[in-house]
């Protein structure tokens, strides 16, 4: 049974039509690269998964079953987990405490939450052992590499059993070496049967992680094909329309 | 087909070395987090001048009674600084402070005055405080208005509100209960006044609140990426609501302590402390675009504001040079931390 099925997704902005009757399917453990120029409608698409909001029209069916999301944590808490373009990291915070922001394991002692440091920390640490990231629990978000803060965004997103990650262009501000990282980070992800959703206008990215591909254009989706039956030509071809449609 | 290159395979050539164990990010020791402190550097600097004044002035500053009124001195401001702290972590402001102080004195006045209870002066007084922050809260979270707007406003409206409540005219008439409400903020224990033990005991709770506890970790959060803390489920707008309730409470706690020392309510209580508060919290190290602060700085900075201005008073100087110094040393505070941020970068 496939984790994420779309069916016939549209979504307005009053007179900008940014998604139209958009279809998409995802299995456990598939990487999705999701394609398309700029305003093509990606991260509306990404944000409507994760409850950011609703579609115009349309349904999301999750493992079968269709769901409503009124805002992000409804979606979060279906077992959706995103990675935001701009990481959603607090620089003042710990990796731990950006970790387990808005879900820390605390003591309830009336009327306060005592926060329970060690068992937080040690959580994090074991995410960070998991996906071979040298990032350290305690190092402040402020003094880390790009590489670095990309696996406290997506340590973030395995603190729960997530069955599905969106990922909002995650290599898109960071250096050579640390894109490789990331990479890894998400065929990590992958082989721990997480489902994934990839943004990325780099065409390497793409075909180094991605099962399939969907190009989306001007909101439509106009092609869908396993990576091992495309290429990088086409794929450009598609998104700028010199292909019509795959 | 394969992409160009292998991104994944390239990099692993270049070893085992990684570049952070070169350039080594070192996780901060709890000496390196010390020193890095503002609030060590301003306990430092009070210490310093504590010792020279005593070195000067044997016999005027070290003497217990200029102790006991120093400490009493910077504790209704630290008292409001340590409430004020909460705001500023998230990113917001309090100007507001002084007045709610002022609204709160007239507030216990008129209740004793009426011949209530000394405890429901103080509940009445409490719940004024809290009210005026509950609106600033309200106004600042739900409606999303800018918190100096709203707290300016609330500064000027509480202002206004306390001279009405007073028929602007002074207040020592506090009937049966006054000698019960004065003793608790003229009252001393072990050598030391009441509102200095107050001072304290909020310090340390709001101190503990601040660093253990989820809803203090989610100050921090919001000061530091208010949409991130939004989008992890942090309730954001609650949690600022709260913040001004808290610092409109302290402001009204520090009232209550002080119309109880000096026998008397007057709607001009509190003028310009707002001021004084902000600096105390700076020069702790708080970081006025929110995400860093401490309730131990905001006491320290409170500490160092009236040492300062009670050195000069022992010296001889003018007292007109207050303001002066202490414009100085809130700029220092702020260049202070620009620097430390730098290195931090
Ligand atoms: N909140 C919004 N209100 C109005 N229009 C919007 C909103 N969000 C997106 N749009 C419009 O919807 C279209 C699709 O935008 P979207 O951000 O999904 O594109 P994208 O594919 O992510 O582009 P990029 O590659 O630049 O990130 C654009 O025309 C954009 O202007
Ligand atoms: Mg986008």
């Amino acid at each position: 049974m496939p984790v994420l099925s779309l069916r016939k997704i549209s979504k307005n902005f009053g007179a900008i039509k940014a998604l139209t009757e958009v279809d998409l399917e995802l299995e456990p453990g598939e990487v999705l690269g999701l394609m398309g120029d700029n305003g093509a409608g990606k991260s509306t698409l990404i944000k409507i998964i994760a409850g950011n909001f609703p579609p115009t029209t349309g349904e999301i069916v999750l493992e079968g079953k269709p769901v409503h999301f009124h805002k992000p944590i409804d979606a979060r808490a279906k077992g959706i987990e995103v990675v935001y373009q701009d990481l959603a990291l607090c620089d003042n915070l710990t990796a731990t405490g950006n970790i387990f922001l808005g879900r820390e394991i605390a003591t309830r002692i009336w009327p306060f939450r005592f926060l329970t440091s060690k068992a937080m920390s040690d959580r994090a640490g074991e995410l960070f052992g998991e996906l071979k990231s040298e990032t350290r629990p305690q190092d402040l978000v402020r003094r880390m590499s790009g590489g670095q803060r990309q696996a406290v965004a997506i340590s973030r997103t395995m603190l729960s059993e997530a069955k599905l990650v969106l990922m909002d262009e995650p290599t898109a501000a960071i250096s050579v070496r640390q894109v490789a990282e990331v990479l890894d980070l998400i065929r990590r992800l992958k082989d721990r049967g997480i489902a994934i959703v990839l943004i990325s206008h780099r065409m390497p990215d793409v075909f180094a992680v991605a099962d399939r591909v969907a190009v989306l254009r001007r909101g439509r989706k106009v092609a869908e094909k396993p990576t091992s039956q495309s290429s990088p030509e086409e794929i450009t071809g598609l998104i700028t329309g010199a292909i019509h449609a795959a | 087909m394969p992409p160009e290159n292998d991104a994944g395979g390239s990099h692993r050539d270049i070893g085992d070395v990684r570049i952070e164990d070169v350039v080594s990010i070192k996780e901060q020791t709890a000496f390196e987090k010390l020193i890095s402190s503002q609030a060590f550097w301003v306990t430092v600097a009070l210490a310093v001048i504590i010792a020279v004044m005593s070195y000067l002035q044997p016999d005027v500053f070290s003497s217990e009674a200029n102790f006991y009124n120093m400490t009493r001195n910077f504790s209704y401001i630290g008292i409001m600084a340590v409430g004020m702290v909460a705001v500023i972590i998230t990113g917001g402001i309090d100007l507001s402070v002084g007045s709610i102080m002022g609204v709160t004195g007239v507030v216990c006045g008129v209740l004793l005055e009426g011949g209530n209870a000394w405890y429901v002066a103080v509940v009445g007084g409490l719940l004024t405080g809290m009210f005026a922050g509950f609106i600033n809260g309200l106004l600042i979270a739900y409606a999303g208005l800018s918190a100096f707007v709203v707290t300016l406003g609330m500064m000027s409206f509480g202002r206004s509100i306390a001279i009405v409540l007073s028929q602007n005219r002074m207040i020592y008439d506090f009937g049966p209960d006054g000698p019960a409400f004065k003793i608790i903020g003229g009252g001393q224990m072990l050598g030391l006044s009441n509102i200095f033990w107050a001072l304290i005991i909020l310090a340390v709770v709001i101190g503990v609140i601040l660093r253990f506890t989820t809803w203090g970790r989610h100050l921090y959060a919001i000061g530091g990426n208010e949409q991130a803390a939004r989008l992890t489920g942090v309730p954001v707008n609650r949690v600022k609501a709260q913040a001004y309730i808290l610092s409109g409470l302290t402001a009204a706690i520090a009232a209550i302590l002080v119309v109880g020392w000096q026998g008397s309510a007057i709607n001009a209580l509190g003028t310009t402390y707002e001021l004084r508060v902000i600096a105390s919290t700076v020069i702790g190290g708080a970081n006025l675009m929110g995400g860093e602060g401490g309730a131990y700085g905001a006491v320290i900075g409170a500490a160092l504001l009236e040492v300062i201005r009670n050195s000069l008073l022992m010296q001889g100087i003018d007292s007109n040079w207050q303001g002066a110094f202490v414009g100085v040393f809130i700029v220092l505070a702020v260049l202070l931390e620009k620097i430390r941020g730098r290195k931090r970068a």
